[in-house]
């Protein structure tokens, strides 16, 4: 039977990491994870858990203990934040590389200078390319599904790659919620038993992993794991179906909101998207025809599927918790892509961007009614006067 | 032929033991060595400075170059007392990797 908690972001997590009793956790504390591997580690403690739980000097070392185990054939887990996250840059691309599927929650939070605790997406944002899957939860109930499918979608043999977790730092990992606990075995028997291909201790057939790689192999490598990326997509969807199966919600590539009859669309991810919600039901009592597409899966990006549920509309406007400085109108990331991904798809849609809550800058109701007022006034004159705009910076 | 990307361990891994004999390192290879066989005194200065062993020696003659191997450092060519052996650009001999061990003939010692 299942259970009702009141829990963070963080709690959730660390109960469905008590549920996967991974074999190895190793971790380095960083507001506002620290309360993951905290509260985590308590279990250990308690012998709730088989869990070995290396306590590392920093997040490069966390990662890289992460890779040597998950090489020796455990499942592992570990979880960060911002600085956190950059410190772990170099490993990152080993883990991927090397094709071990860990899975690491990253609670979203800005990066330094100034420095900052607060939420914005710079951190896993600028790790898009590093070859982890990216998969973005609104809210605790969100994180804590999420972890438990992360685990089946990395081990599946025709993926084999690493994911994030990714939530809104104090937003979701700080703020209580009420969120079900499934039963231990039902969980227990989702995520199954990890049986590795390949394995450094298994001694009867012994194996190398990372070692160099030139000119002559490397990039079969890298297309090799173009492959695993295209595989994702399927998996996380079968992954997905069994969930609502099992658990009974369901969850998609991406969710939708009132998008099917709408004339313009707000895309966001993570906690903004219940903001939004509130917005767009705000704005449709008062007769306008507004919808929402919360994008889950960033990496691999779903950008046919993406193009299909928004080419019906007169205007998209993107919310970027990130910038991606100079890139083109120094716009953020998810537009920069959504944006080629309709223009090869022959979408035709007037779109723009709007750059918000940076280091935890609050986004409320009446801005976001603010961007879709933005927006039906470009589906008005099919003009986009402002390509970048940003909600809620003082002038 | 080296293998494409469908038919690899994935991420590089290395499945078999002792599989490094199997690598040929002469790909890496921007300069070949070629030897002028009727110069060629045999006195082994190749086959003793030679950093990768592809050197090829048959009843005490200096028969060839194992090209799979070598990486085209041009050791050899700097050693030889009598200059018997020239470093050629690779791309004179069509990037191909076969077996040579005096100019023009292919087919060398295995």
């Amino acid at each position: 039977m299942s259970e009702f908690k009141a829990l963070d972001g963080t709690g959730a997590v660390a109960e469905a990491m008590r549920q996967i009793n991974p074999d190895v956790v190793a971790a380095y504390p960083i507001t506002p994870q620290t309360a993951i591997v905290q509260t985590f580690s308590e279990f250990v403690a308690d012998g709730l858990v088989d869990t070995e739980f290396i306590t590392v000097e920093s997040e490069h070392s966390a990662m890289s203990a992460c890779v040597g185990a998950s090489a020796a054939g455990a499942r592992v887990m570990t979880a960060t934040s911002s600085a956190g996250l950059a410190f772990m840059w170099e490993i990152l691309y080993v883990a991927a590389s090397n094709r071990l599927p860990i899975v690491m929650t990253n609670v979203n939070r800005a990066l330094s200078a100034p420095i900052n605790i607060h939420c914005d997406h710079s951190d896993s944002m600028g790790a898009r390319d590093a070859g982890w899957i990216h998969l973005f939860c609104e809210n605790a109930q969100e994180a804590y599904d999420t972890v438990i499918q992360a685990v089946r979608i990395a081990e599946h043999p025709d993926v084999l790659l690493p994911v994030m977790v990714l939530f809104d730092g104090f937003i979701t990992s700080h703020a209580e919620e009420r969120v079900e606990i499934f039963d231990d075995a039902k969980v227990k028997a989702f995520v199954g038993e990890y049986k590795p291909k390949h394995s450094l201790l298994d001694l009867d057939h012994p194996v190398t992993y990372g070692p160099l790689d030139f000119t002559d192999y490397y990039f079969e490598h890298k297309r090799q794991q173009v492959e695993a990326m295209r595989h994702a997509q399927k998996v996380i969807l079968d992954v997905a179906d069994e969930f609502a199966k099992t658990f009974g919600r369901k969850y998609g590539l991406f969710e939708t909101y009132r998008l099917d009859d709408a004339e313009v669309a707000i895309v966001v991810s993570s906690s903004t998207a219940g903001t939004a919600r509130a917005a767009v039901d705000k704005l449709r009592a008062q007769g306008a025809k507004v919808g929402l597409l919360k994008p889950r899966v960033f990496r691999p990006f779903p950008a046919q599927e993406m193009v299909a549920a928004l080419q019906h509309l007169k205007a998209v406007g993107v919310m970027d918790r990130a910038i991606s400085f100079g890139s083109m109108s120094n716009a953020g990331p998810l537009f920069l892509e959504l944006a080629a991904a309709m223009k090869i798809y022959d979408a035709g849609v007037p779109m723009a961007d709007f750059v918000f809550g940076l280091g935890g800058r609050d986004i409320v109701p009446s801005q976001i009614e603010g961007v879709f007022r933005s927006l039906l006034q470009i589906a008005e004159t099919g003009r986009v006067s402002e390509l970048v705009s940003y909600v809620g910076v003082r002038e | 032929m080296a293998k494409g990307w469908k038919d690899l361990p994935i991420g590089g891994m290395i499945l078999e033991a002792g599989n490094s004999a199997q690598y040929n390192t002469g790909a890496w290879r921007a300069f070949r060595p070629v030897r002028d066989a009727s110069r060629c005194t045999n006195c082994m200065f190749c086959w003793v400075f030679c950093p990768d062993s592809s050197i090829r020696v048959k009843d005490e003659k200096m028969v060839g170059f194992d090209l799979l191997h070598c990486k085209g450092c041009g050791i050899c060519a700097n050693v030889c007392p009598v200059k018997c052996i020239e470093m050629h650009d690779e791309a004179e001999f069509g990037g191909s990797m076969e077996m040579v061990d005096e100019p023009g003939r292919a087919g060398g010692a295995k």
